[in-house]
């Protein structure tokens, strides 16, 4: 069942088109990889379905709705959390405010609360009353999952969550999405580490220049394909 | 012991302009907001006060009580409409338009008040004074400060330990993330001067039981309570409180020596602090 | 594929050809003006060149150079201050004691930007302020001046003032009216000048430098822009005019008081709509916000407080709705410059 999906989606920043028309879904329950070299409009993508950016045109339907015209507030509430690029913790809020405010447009009974996401990540409940910004790279990727997850959502969009971190932190981090799936939530991850992405996903979107350029299990694609999908076919 | 008078009177004249200053700080903390017509607001909360006491025949108290979600609304409404489409990096925009608003004000209280000046009456509690060990102290100040205290003490609870204090945080630091945690910067922002409004309200009700006021006062009123916010560092509510001393005490001490020198002396400490400290007492860490 | 390509680069534009042409011809008008006008039109023309002049040094600030100061009124009362000392205390004619107030704003400029330069945005805005009104409270305690209360220029002092009997002979009238004729005179040659040296200044390579650190404060001193050093300049400059010009004004008036000559309002805030009605960050702007603003005062004369809530509403629209002031509006229309600054890359084939 399609819980979540894009239907010739564009979008612009002033002038400069960054998407052309993306075909996306996701099922529920579904883990879905997004790669795409550096600019491909990955985090473009994620921004218009979480309502940062206005669809220019193309429709957004998440559990038969049109969402297209909602801001980014309302699609929160409607249940779509996203974990941003760069983390983007609030330097004024400790790591424990932090997770609390993610509660702040959407208050649910679920699995995650503050206790179960300390269960996930065991590091932040030691440091729960320092300021979010003190933690390592990989400390504050928690702190920015977890969150996300604080609203109970049905989908987690995850912009490269691996970003300028360890290998071994990545791994601890990604040791967590089997858990996160487990509470019924569909996710998206953004990745440019295509190995990583062919791991975690049951599905693999890839973007070229603002478009979809290949799509399928992971099983399914070779290599070459991929290569060829993300830096264009070679001459 | 009369420099521990001096002293004293300072502190709590600090009191008052710390309420002048109490609002403007948390409009000026959550967003960048420099607003000209907060004296002026204050100014027309005390004639909102009046008008209730005139017309109804209650006590300034319970006026202050019905003034205070009256002043709410029109914060809140004033944020909605004009205030947020001044946001943005650029400072001119708020300046302008609420210098604009400034005089908007100002008129439309002359217009509807005249110039006569004004005095919210409080009865005998007016002229009630208590002896604090040595020295004796007006009632009236003393309530004006630890009203200062309350209501700062309150404001930082709220923004230290609710959900909405939070997102007023949230949103200060970065308000298109917080829209991710379904928090609506512009909802929040008009909250947060709606709340400016009512500590205004209490301001105004100290501003007008303490001295005569006319609907151009506001300006002056103003001038100290930035001194105030600017000394204590941008967003941090107990340096208002502290700042408001400062000018509070420079002012009573340059007073005892000079009547004429009172105003300049709390101007004049304002600029040797910020000569030493641009960004106040107590700045906050990143910006 | 390589054919030559010659270029020029030019700032006129042919609006701004016409434009000088018609400008002179108004200067010649202006400068005969007092030929045919009565008394009370050259006292409003008067008021008109001296604000024009006040709101083209404030647009200097705010609008290129990024300096907002809520505090120009210290120098329009230091500028007046100064010349009344002159006259006062050294028996200074009064029209070269006008000068002395550009010399004394131009000090009091050097320890406020020692000040407030080390402050940021808002913090600018309410730190010149704040100076302003240290200067107001110190002056006030200038007992030989008058104090509080103020004084008046003596009245040997403006009945001999220079200028005055040549201009009283050569159109035939009384000395109080001579001296009008020269007020006007001097505030025509002042806002002028003023235009001039801040067109000039824009057009030069400081000025292109200004405009630089405007548009983009980190590119710029990238390309070696000192933009402190720029707004030093700027700011010592603004405040030698404007204190000239409050000389001017004061001398006009020949009654000072420190309220008076220190009032935000009038010598800040009025300026502040002048140039954000007419368009900040254009050297038209200011001129158009002067019409406007004294055609509103016209208007509205008669309905008390409602002219200043008028004017309110209009710069608060103004700046929500147009924040490019009515010049903006008229250039996205028409396209004139009457000012070009922009330079423009002429290719000929
Ligand atoms: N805020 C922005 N303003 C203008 N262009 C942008 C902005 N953000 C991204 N872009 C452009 O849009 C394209 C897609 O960017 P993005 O979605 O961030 O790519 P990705 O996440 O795949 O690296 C890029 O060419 C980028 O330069
Ligand atoms: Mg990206």
């Amino acid at each position: 069942m399609t819980l979540l999906s894009t239907h010739g989606l564009t979008a612009f920043y002033g002038d400069f088109q960054a998407l052309f028309g993306v075909d996306l879904t996701l099922g529920a329950g579904e883990t879905l990889a997004i790669i795409g070299a550096n600019g491909a409009g990955k985090s473009t993508l994620l921004r218009s379905v979480c309502g940062l950016i206005p669809a220019a045109s193309g429709m957004i339907r998440f559990d038969g709705a049109d969402v297209g015209a909602l801001s980014a507030p309302e699609i929160m509430a409607l249940g779509i959390a996203m974990v941003p690029e760069g983390r983007r913790l609030f330097p004024s809020l400790s790591v424990e405010e932090n997770l609390l405010i993610g509660t702040y447009g959407r208050k649910t009974q679920g699995t995650w609360s503050l206790s179960t996401v300390y269960d996930l990540f065991p590091v932040l409940r030691e440091r729960r009353h320092n300021p979010g910004t003190a933690l390592s790279g990989g400390q504050q990727q928690m702190v920015a999952i977890g969150r996300a997850l604080m609203s109970n959502p049905r989908v987690l969009l995850c912009d490269e969550i691996s970003l300028g971190l360890a290998p071994v932190v990545i791994k601890d981090i990604y040791a967590a999405l089997p858990r996160i799936k487990e509470g019924g939530t569909s996710v998206i991850v953004v990745e440019q580490d295509i190995g990583q992405a062919l791991r975690v996903a049951d599905r693999v979107v890839c973007m070229m220049e603002g478009r979809i350029t290949l799509e399928g299990t992971p099983a399914r694609l070779t290599r070459a394909v991929i290569h060829d999908a993300y830096f264009g076919a070679r001459v | 012991m009369i420099w521990v008078d001096t002293i004293v009177q300072g502190v709590l004249l600090g009191g008052l302009y710390a309420l002048f200053a109490a609002g403007l700080s948390l409009v000026f903390g959550i967003m960048r907001l420099v607003n000209l017509a907060h004296g002026d607001l204050i100014v027309l909360a005390a004639y909102l006060i009046l008008f209730v006491v005139t017309v109804l025949g209650v006590h300034p108290l319970v006026a202050v009580l019905l003034a205070a979600p009256m002043m709410f609304a029109i914060g809140w409404g004033l944020q909605r409409l004009i205030l947020t489409r001044t946001l943005g990096d650029d400072i001119l925009p708020p300046l302008l338009v609420t210098f604009g608003l400034s005089i908007v004000i100002q008129n439309a209280l002359l217009e509807g008040f005249t110039a006569d000046s004004q005095r919210i009456p409080m009865g005998a509690i007016e002229t009630a004074s208590v002896a604090l060990g040595p020295v004796s102290v007006g009632l009236i100040p003393l309530l004006t400060f630890a009203s200062a205290v309350l209501v700062i003490f309150a404001l930082n609870q709220l923004f230290y330990r609710t959900s909405l204090g939070r997102a007023f945080r949230a949103v200060s630091d970065d308000p298109t993330t917080a829209q991710l945690m379904g928090i609506r910067p512009a909802s929040v922002f008009a909250t947060a001067t709606g709340i400016a409004m009512v500590v205004v309200t209490i301001a105004a009700l100290y501003l007008g039981v303490r001295s005569n006021f006319d609907p151009t006062i506001g300006p002056a009123r103003l001038i100290y309570a930035f001194e105030a916010v600017i000394i204590g560092g941008l967003g941090s509510l107990w340096g208002t409180l502290a700042g408001g001393i400062i000018i509070g005490v420079a002012q009573t001490l340059g007073g005892s020596i000079n009547p004429e020198w009172q105003i300049l002396s709390g101007h004049i400490a304002f600029l040797v602090v910020l000569l030493i400290w641009p960004r106040g007492l107590f700045p906050r860490a990143f910006d | 594929m390589a054919n030559p390509v010659s270029y020029r680069v030019e700032t006129r534009t042919r609006a701004s050809g016409r434009a000088a042409i018609a400008a002179a011809a108004l200067v010649v008008l202006a400068i005969g003006l007092p030929a045919f006008a009565g008394r009370s039109l050259l006292q409003d023309m008067f008021v008109i060149l001296s604000m024009l002049t006040l709101a083209q040094c404030w647009n200097l600030l705010a609008g290129y150079a990024g300096l907002v100061s809520v505090g120009q009124q210290a120098f329009v009362g230091i500028g007046a201050y100064a010349m009344f000392a002159g006259v006062i205390f050294w028996g200074w004619d009064p029209v070269p004691a006008i000068l002395l107030g550009g010399v004394a704003a131009a000090v009091l400029a050097i320890p406020t930007a020692f000040f407030a330069f080390r402050l940021a945005g808002a913090y600018f805005a309410i730190g010149t302020w704040v100076i302003a009104e240290v200067v107001r409270l110190s002056v006030a305690q200038w007992k030989s001046l008058g104090g509080g209360t103020g004084t008046s220029l003596p009245r040997e002092a403006t009945s001999d003032m220079m200028f005055v009997e040549p201009i009283a002979s050569l159109f035939g009238l009384r000395d109080a009216a001579a001296r009008d004729v020269l007020a006007y005179w001097l505030a025509l040659a002042l806002a002028l000048g003023t235009i001039a040296g801040v067109y000039a200044l824009l057009r030069s390579r400081q000025g292109l430098a200004l405009a630089a650190v405007r548009d983009n404060r980190v590119a710029a001193r990238a390309v070696g822009v000192d933009a402190q050093r720029m707004n030093w300049v700027v700011f010592v400059a603004a405040a030698a005019i404007t204190g000239i010009c409050g000389g001017l004004i004061y001398m006009q008036t020949a009654r000072i008081s420190p309220d008076a000559a220190f009032a935000v309002l009038d010598w800040t805030g009025y300026v502040i709509f002048i140039v954000v009605i007419g368009g900040i960050g254009t050297i038209e702007g200011p001129i158009l916000g002067v019409i406007v603003f004294f055609a509103l005062q016209r208007l509205l004369a008669d309905y008390g407080s409602w002219y200043l809530l008028i004017l309110g509403v209009i710069g608060i629209a103004v700046m929500l709705f147009a924040p490019r002031g009515l010049w903006g509006l008229i250039h996205d229309r028409t396209g004139i410059d009457l000012f070009p600054i922009r330079r423009r890359l002429i290719i000929k084939k």
